[in-house]
């Protein structure tokens, strides 16, 4: 037990009383304090996954603001004579040559149709001839807006139904719970289908449509979180001290709510996207010509048995987006509460 | 807990009451003619017809006659579909989608939990990362675009499997594979966050200074514990059903409610689209009423509680 | 006596995301067959970590870098998991902190308490469930054959934490580890299972390593203790050599913190200052910035143990030959002299004294 006093020199010196003057230096605190925000971005910086789909869905979306001006053609001029071309990038690309196995036959589907050199259709045509990459584009473009608007729209219903309700407590609360149960009792999408039957179709009755049922999520959890908070110690020294409910919502409730409203946000805007998609493919969303990933699907599905790529290249990138915004959800949710991560 | 299911039933009641009476004063709001070739007709035919329809009654009444039928299981007949009662509709294509949901649902749930409990037993292993990954893929990946995948691969190309056909059970596989991977992803995702967390309590620890092998606590204690929850997920999955069926049923031709429902809204077929919407409320009032008594049966602590409030 | 457990210079290492935290740094003790001995410390001293590291229950992250725990000719250390499960709940049993939640809410509890004897073969179902209930009356849960299909949310904080005993003394285990047994519960029911405890001690011939960080709990209940501080060891000996004739200053510290009917003071001590961070410990006596007869050595090299007894050793320059002659705090003074007169006046524990003392 006394093998390492060997190697060290005792002398009466090192009796000497240190008085005790280390121990606040002891108790400061070597780290910089971060914000909770700053906290949560750091964590989520460190989450890969949702960083690539961080980037992915900003080129996607700088993409969709590019096409609201420019397309490489005219998204919905329609040109029979080239209808149905496969893709083409250049020459002896695969995939992307613009030919086509007709009959077990490899034909230049281009020169059959007389295309002038020089024009491709990096994603083909359809069946009205129409540059399936512009449409894509704005397509997506469409889907995008879609989402953001129907969330707009959750966000703005939700916050304020969650907020009144889980803040007033008591009858209100009850009744207005019990209005959610019932709305909740029919299958959302139901309620976007005959609401959608009400209106015309298109991007308002949609949006209209959507926003007016999915903000069901967000106020429950709105609620619930309210509830919790407002018999936090501040929030009610806040109302001891006579501020408006309006100035304890705007300066205590929401700051504190603002991580479950925005992670929930990133759940809805891929929901929104979905119910487009779905709309559209079983033909009561969005209207022809305006193309959507919903109706760029619908129109694949009819003939993606002899051309299936008029169906693969929506649909991966449908499903892209999808996986981005869920991997990206997932990472905030993950990132703003460090208990789910361990 | 008699009085609290009497109780939840009377809520059950009101509240189909209440969706029943607003689909039909939104039915009435509805534009366009029920009559398929109404340009054809005559004024007269028109006035035939509506009276047939019970059209020509004024609004209050057609309401009383329409609620007085629900109550008989009449749900007015169709104004498509050669004049069928819709109920007639409906017991004739519910057969079908029950056996695609039902299979969807045993499948998904049952893959889900292993998935889900092999990601939270190996949590943060490769084994996890690609249960995760695939629980991602199930969730964002809209299940018309599987249903199509699955079409093109396995039916079109290899041709293992009919195309788009209702006949036996081997025409009922691919779309149950298709409707069964939201579910899957669903519940794989939620039985490793409870997993995770019943194997980081205490009477896991305990359970293994019992002297239990990890497989044994894994089955005797983690597993039921987590189990349990995982029936509350049930409802919100039979809605991805509900939804997954229209679209899926379409794309493979199968004669269930779901097709029956996407080809009444593009007639305009609107007493069957009260119909199929009453009778989705109903199936999913049904299923979270089902799914909140089994959970206070199996669970001993609700159990309990609810014994001691009545 | 025999050592029935001897733990030697055991080392453990957590991997965390920061580096690696050294929460076990040489610990050394042992356990005499019968006998209670109180492991105390502050949380995050190690305590919890060391008998986990003799259940073989060590978290994912844990690794031990040396030492041997040695049970019975074995090293369970080296043992394979198989082997540890066979001696886990049957040789060596655990009881936990927290008994609201440390029984698995889906159980009955009549099959709770049976299953360890399931697990290691000592019992067909009928028999075990037989068993537990004896055992559910032995701890004192009144009217236990209508109360095994029970569920644990019936029972109450106390009657939990009777049934976590009865799960770890089923079979009649050799050691019985307690882990706080104590803390989460109110002061009233504390003192009963403590009682609880000393009563089954008796009965069933086991021995117990009892952690705890309440000295006031161990009063009662230990025949020895050990001081744990940063991960280390810093001073043991019988109850009342620690108790009366304390020699670290962390552990005057200790008891100085320690409120007694007598406490004439108004205001309670603290230990000023924070334990160290044992991602990089100090290199010298891990305490020494918080204590306030530290030296010049303290913050050079780490004190060896020092004797003070045959029984009594404690790991502070203090007690070097060359160390200047402190004098500790009064309290501490008061508790020695109240030693002298307790060792003369009281007969009876001048015999247990004596008896420890030619051990």
């Amino acid at each position: 037990m006394a093998d390492n006093l060997n190697k060290l020199k005792i002398t009466p010196a090192s009796f000497k009383t240190v008085t005790a003057a280390n121990v606040d230096a002891q108790e400061k605190i070597s780290t910089p304090s971060l914000t909770f925000f700053q906290d949560a971005i750091r964590r989520l910086r460190k989450n890969r996954a949702a960083m690539i789909s961080f980037w992915l869905l900003l080129v996607i979306v700088i993409i969709s603001v590019v096409s609201i001006w420019w397309t490489p053609s005219n998204p919905n001029a329609q040109n029979v004579a080239y209808a149905n071309l496969p893709p083409k990038i250049g020459q002896g690309i695969p995939g992307f040559s613009g030919q086509a196995n007709v009959g077990g036959r490899i034909v230049d589907k281009y020169a059959q149709a007389n295309v002038p050199k020089g024009t491709y259709y990096i994603l083909g045509t359809d069946y009205l001839g129409r540059d399936l990459f512009s449409r894509l584009m704005k397509g997506v473009a469409l889907s995008l807006l879609i989402g953001l608007l129907a969330t707009l729209f959750d966000l703005a219903i939700g916050v304020s139904y969650g907020l009144i309700s889980g803040w007033h407590g008591g009858r209100t609360d009850n009744i207005m719970q019990r209005i959610i149960e019932i709305i909740s009792s029919i299958p959302n999408l139901v309620i976007v289908i005959l609401m959608l039957l009400l209106f015309t179709p298109g991007l308002n009755s949609i949006v209209m449509a959507m926003g007016l049922t999915g903000w069901i999520t967000m106020a429950r959890l709105v609620r619930a979180e309210t509830l919790t908070l407002k018999s936090q110690e501040y929030v009610l020294a806040a109302r001891t001290l006579g501020e408006s409910p309006v100035k304890i919502a705007v300066k205590h409730l929401i700051p504190n709510l603002s991580s479950t409203i925005i992670i929930q946000t990133m759940f809805s805007i891929p929901t929104a996207i979905f119910f487009e998609a779905f709309l559209s493919f079983i033909g009561i969303g969005i209207p022809a010509p305006n193309a959507s990933l919903g109706t760029l699907l619908a129109d694949g599905q009819k003939a993606f048995r002899f051309l299936p790529y008029q169906m693969w290249y929506p649909a991966a990138v449908l499903s892209i987006i999808m996986i981005a915004f869920n991997l990206l959800a997932d990472g905030l949710r993950d990132a703003f509460d460090p208990k789910t991560q361990e | 807990m008699g009085k609290y299911i009497l109780k939840r039933i009377g809520y059950l009641i009101l509240t189909l009451f209440i969706i029943a009476t607003a689909t039909f004063f939104l039915m009435k709001l509805m534009p366009g003619s029920p009559y398929a070739n109404q340009a054809k007709m005559t004024t007269e035919q028109i006035k035939i017809m509506d009276q047939q329809y019970g059209l020509n009654k004024p609004v209050y009444q057609q309401y009383w006659l329409y609620m007085a039928g629900l109550l008989h299981g009449d749900f007015g007949t169709s104004f498509q579909f050669n004049n069928q009662p819709v109920s007639y509709l409906i017991a004739s294509r519910i057969g079908p989608s029950m056996q695609i949901g039902l299979q969807a649902i045993i499948l998904g749930t049952g893959l889900g939990i292993l998935l889900g409990a092999i990601a939270a037993i190996r949590k943060n292993t490769w084994v996890d990362t690609v249960a995760t990954f695939f629980a991602i893929i199930g969730r964002s990946i809209p299940n018309f675009v599987f249903a199509v995948i699955l079409q093109f691969f396995l039916a079109f190309k290899l041709g293992l499997f009919p195309i788009a056909l209702w006949d036996g059970f081997s025409s009922s596989i691919l779309p149950t594979i298709a409707l069964a991977m939201a579910p899957l992803a669903t519940t794989a995702r939620f039985m490793r966050t409870e997993m995770v967390d019943v194997l980081n309590s205490d009477y896991i620890e305990l359970a293994r200074a019992k002297g239990n092998s990890p497989w044994q606590t894994v089955a005797k204690h983690a597993l039921r514990n987590s189990l349990i929850p995982v029936v509350t997920i049930i409802g919100p999955m039979a809605v991805d059903l509900m939804v997954g069926s229209m679209v899926v049923e379409n794309i493979f031709s199968i004669p269930g409610i779901g097709e029956q429902f996407v080809k009444s809204i593009t007639t305009n077929d609107y007493p069957t689209i009260m119909g199929l919407t009453i009778l989705y409320s109903t199936l999913l009032v049904v299923v979270i009423l089902i799914v909140d008594i089994l959970y206070g049966l199996i669970d001993p602590r609700i159990r309990l509680s609810s014994e001691v409030q009545n | 006596m025999t050592k029935i457990l001897d733990v030697q210079h055991l080392k453990i290492n957590f991997a965390t995301f920061a580096g690696q935290v050294q929460a076990i740094r040489d610990v050394s003790f042992h356990l005499n067959q019968g006998e209670t001995l109180a492991i105390v410390g502050e949380s995050g001293s190690g305590k919890s970590v060391t008998v986990r590291s003799i259940m073989g229950l060590l978290a994912n992250n844990a690794q031990v870098k040396a030492g041997q725990i040695n049970f019975k000719n074995h090293d369970l250390l080296k043992m394979n998991a198989r082997d540890l499960e066979k001696i886990r709940g049957n040789e060596i049993a655990m009881i936990f902190q927290d008994p609201m939640t440390s029984l698995d809410p889906t159980m009955p509890i009549g099959k709770q308490v049976a299953e360890p004897l399931l697990i290691h073969g000592k019992a067909t179902k009928k028999a075990a469930l037989h068993r537990a209930e004896e055992v559910l009356e032995l701890v004192g849960i009144n009217n236990a054959k209508n109360r095994l299909k029970d569920y644990p949310h019936q029972f109450s904080g106390g009657q939990r934490q009777r049934i976590v005993i009865a799960m770890a003394i089923v079979n009649n285990p050799e050691i019985l580890i307690a882990d706080e047994p104590t803390t989460a519960l109110d002061v009233t029911i504390q003192a009963q299972i403590l009682e609880l405890l000393k009563e089954l001690q008796q009965k069933i011939k086991t021995s117990i390593i009892f952690i705890t960080h309440d000295l006031g709990v161990v009063a009662g209940i230990a025949d020895r203790v050990a001081v744990m501080y940063a991960g280390k060891i810093v001073e043991f000996g019988t109850v009342d050599e620690i108790f009366y004739d304390p020699k670290h200053p962390y552990t005057w510290g200790l008891l100085n913190a320690m409120p007694t009917l007598k406490t004439d003071s108004e205001r309670l001590y603290a230990i000023p200052g924070t334990p160290p961070n044992l991602l990089n410990p100090p290199q010298g006596d891990a305490f020494a910035p918080r204590n306030p007869y530290a030296m010049v050595i303290d913050y050079q090299a780490m004190p060896p143990f020092f004797k003070v007894t045959d029984t009594h050793y404690a790991a502070t320059w203090l007690l070097h030959p060359d160390a200047p002659q402190v004098t500790p705090p009064l309290a501490i003074q008061k508790r020695e002299a109240e030693y002298q007169i307790l060792l003369h006046q009281h007969q009876t524990l001048a015999q247990r004294s004596n008896v420890n003392d030619h051990e």
